[in-house]
């Protein structure tokens, strides 16, 4: 049940990986009270909460499951970490682009398609090669490069085979031709912590693809994009992923609300399971 | 000197042995190294393992 543990700090995992082991050993560090829950035993009563944690780390790898956490402890008055609002809207891609957009900040070009007759009008737009992604998922999963019109047509009838309502809304962007990396930047709160370059040969340069991180200078734009970026979709213990055009200029690509952040760790040196535990501490206590 | 200690536990899918650290959490998870497989840590006192639930299609970050 989500009430009846008064005063102490849940942590909701689907897994424990190296970040939450980290983020566990920063707590015991600080002797802060905490409740492992693993996700697959949540449930919640619809009724008002008699005793609640005292907040929530949410690290559920689940999209679907994570929203439906997050609204359901946020009813019962408790703070989660990363906001319900923040989870729903970084977790899905068209949403995100949409709030950067809304909030000028540059990002690739981009096209939704509602369905697959018009998801071809939406490549051939973009122009080729083109990307098409799932709105929702990470890891760089299902991702297609579409480089001519064949490619775009065979994407679009497999992706209708799979009937799934999911599969047939198309996020097609311009295909950024980038300097063979990606920059990871970590914001906590108003804090810009750190930020790595993730280089690959492939064209998802991703650490869980085997992208290879490497420190990136917190530049004074970096710095200033990652939080315009983290405004636009509601801040909080954020991963804002950037992509350069070969000019130069910064474009704000994804931002993720259940951060992986061993790649920063081991770039940088960074402990930011602890500063993540100092932000969720320091909040809790205003 | 650095002391790992592993606890060595039968793999459920294989049958061989496999290493989990002594420290290991519950719903860690660990490799089997004899056939590959991704296995999750159930309980630790004592150790006992299960084929890790798989990645589902909204995991993510």
């Amino acid at each position: 049940m989500i009430d009846g543990h008064d005063g102490r700090l849940a942590v909701l995992t689907s897994r424990v990986r190296l970040e939450e082991n980290l983020i566990f050993t920063a707590l015991e560090r600080r002797r802060v009270p905490y409740l492992q829950v693993d996700e697959r035993d949540l449930m919640a009563e619809l009724r008002p909460a008699e005793t609640r944690f005292r907040g929530v780390l949410n690290r559920i790898m689940s999209h679907t499951r994570s929203v439906y956490a997050a609204r359901l402890f946020e009813a019962g008055g408790v703070t989660v970490f990363n906001s319900a609002h923040v989870t729903a809207t970084c977790g899905d891609k068209i949403l995100t682009t949409t709030a950067l957009a809304c909030a000028g900040v540059p990002t690739p070009r981009t096209i939704v398609a509602l369905t697959p007759r018009a998801a071809l009008e939406a490549i051939e737009r973009i122009g080729y090669p083109a990307v098409v992604k799932p709105a929702v998922g990470s890891w760089g999963r299902l991702m297609a490069k579409v480089n001519d019109r064949d490619a775009a047509e065979a994407l679009i009838e497999h992706k209708e085979a799979l009937k799934s309502p999911i599969h047939t809304v198309f996020y097609v962007q311009e295909y950024i031709d980038k300097p063979g990396r990606d920059i990871r930047v970590a914001i906590i709160g108003d804090e810009v912590v750190a930020a790595i370059y993730r280089g690959s040969d492939h064209w998802i340069t991703n650490t869980a693809r085997g992208g290879k991180p490497e420190p990136c200078p917190l530049t004074d734009e970096l710095v200033k994009l990652t939080r315009l970026a983290s405004d636009a979709v509601g801040g909080g213990l954020l991963a804002v992923d950037l992509l350069e055009r070969p000019d130069g200029e910064l474009l704000v690509n994804e931002i993720n609300h259940t951060m992986e952040f061993h790649g920063l760790v081991e770039a940088t040196g960074i402990d930011l399971a602890d500063r993540l535990v100092d932000y969720i501490e320091e909040t809790l206590c205003e | 000197m650095a002391i790992n200690t592993v606890i060595n536990t039968a793999c459920p899918e294989c049958g061989k042995s496999v290493p989990v650290a002594a420290d290991a959490r519950v719903s860690s998870i660990v490799g089997c190294p004899d056939c590959g497989v991704e296995l999750e840590v159930l309980s630790v006192d004592p150790i006992e393992l299960a084929l890790a639930p798989e990645i589902e299609e909204d995991f993510g970050e």
